[in-house]
């Protein structure tokens, strides 16, 4: 069956990120394939490349981005929700004139119009937030 | 035409449970993650109220959420059937639709 789930936490401040891992990789360990996963809200806070959690601890950007490297997960994260909070890729350093990125690797920015179409065409859509 | 609905607050602190079970119509699912996997613990202020919602609908309790929080299947409420991740999974794919009650 195809899936797509919704993130709308951040990373180490609520499980939301934690469970949809959790879920994502049960799903395609048992066949199913996830099309999408959306980062809205301080969910996009996963996708940055800047974070350093302490070694004996989960890693949960990089947990995300080896998903997107080995089994094609599309993870996308809300442009309106990067802008506010700091998640840069290329176009947006160009478009907002900012010195840097931060986007991880195996992750995307776009709008929303990719939640809904997540919701159109995967069978099921989960919502993982507060 | 079943629904499955994800509960992930505890009772003791917020109300999603209690308003889920009044909403939810016969024949529906309820699958109790993260904080809220504590209310299938029997003995609970919670107990009654999911005694008799599990008449006619299917309860289930994330069980590694429940492990997290100290709890295993023997403290489980008779009527809550434990699932795994890969349940979980299931879950979803068995129902026609998910809502998570956030």
């Amino acid at each position: 069956m195809k899936l797509a789930v919704l993130v709308n936490e951040g990373p180490y401040q609520h499980q939301a990120s934690d469970s949809a891992y959790q879920f994502v990789t049960a799903a395609l360990r048992t066949g199913h394939e996830v099309m999408r996963v959306f980062f809205y809200h301080d969910g996009v806070n996963n996708g940055t490349r800047l974070t350093t959690p302490p070694q004996d601890d989960r890693h949960i950007q990089k947990r995300w981005s080896a998903l997107a490297q080995e089994h094609n997960v599309d993870l996308v994260l809300c442009v309106a929700a990067c802008q506010r909070r700091g998640l840069v890729d290329e176009g947006e350093a160009k478009r907002n004139s900012k010195d840097a990125t931060n986007i991880a690797p195996g992750f995307r920015i776009s709008g929303l119009g990719q939640l809904i179409e997540a919701g159109v065409e995967a069978d099921r859509l989960v919502t993982f937030g507060d | 035409m079943s629904t499955l609905n994800i509960i992930n607050k505890s009772p003791f602190e917020k109300r999603t449970l209690d308003q889920c079970l009044k909403r939810i119509g016969a024949g529906d699912s309820v699958l109790l993650i993260e904080d809220a996997s504590i209310s299938a613990v029997s003995g609970t202020a919670f107990t009654e109220q999911l005694t008799a919602a599990a008449a006619q609908s299917k309860l289930y309790v994330l069980q590694p959420d429940l492990q997290a929080r100290g709890f295993n299947d023997a403290s489980l409420l008779d009527s809550i059937e434990s699932v795994d991740y890969e349940g979980f999974v299931n879950l979803v794919v068995t129902h026609e639709r998910v809502h998570s009650w956030l």
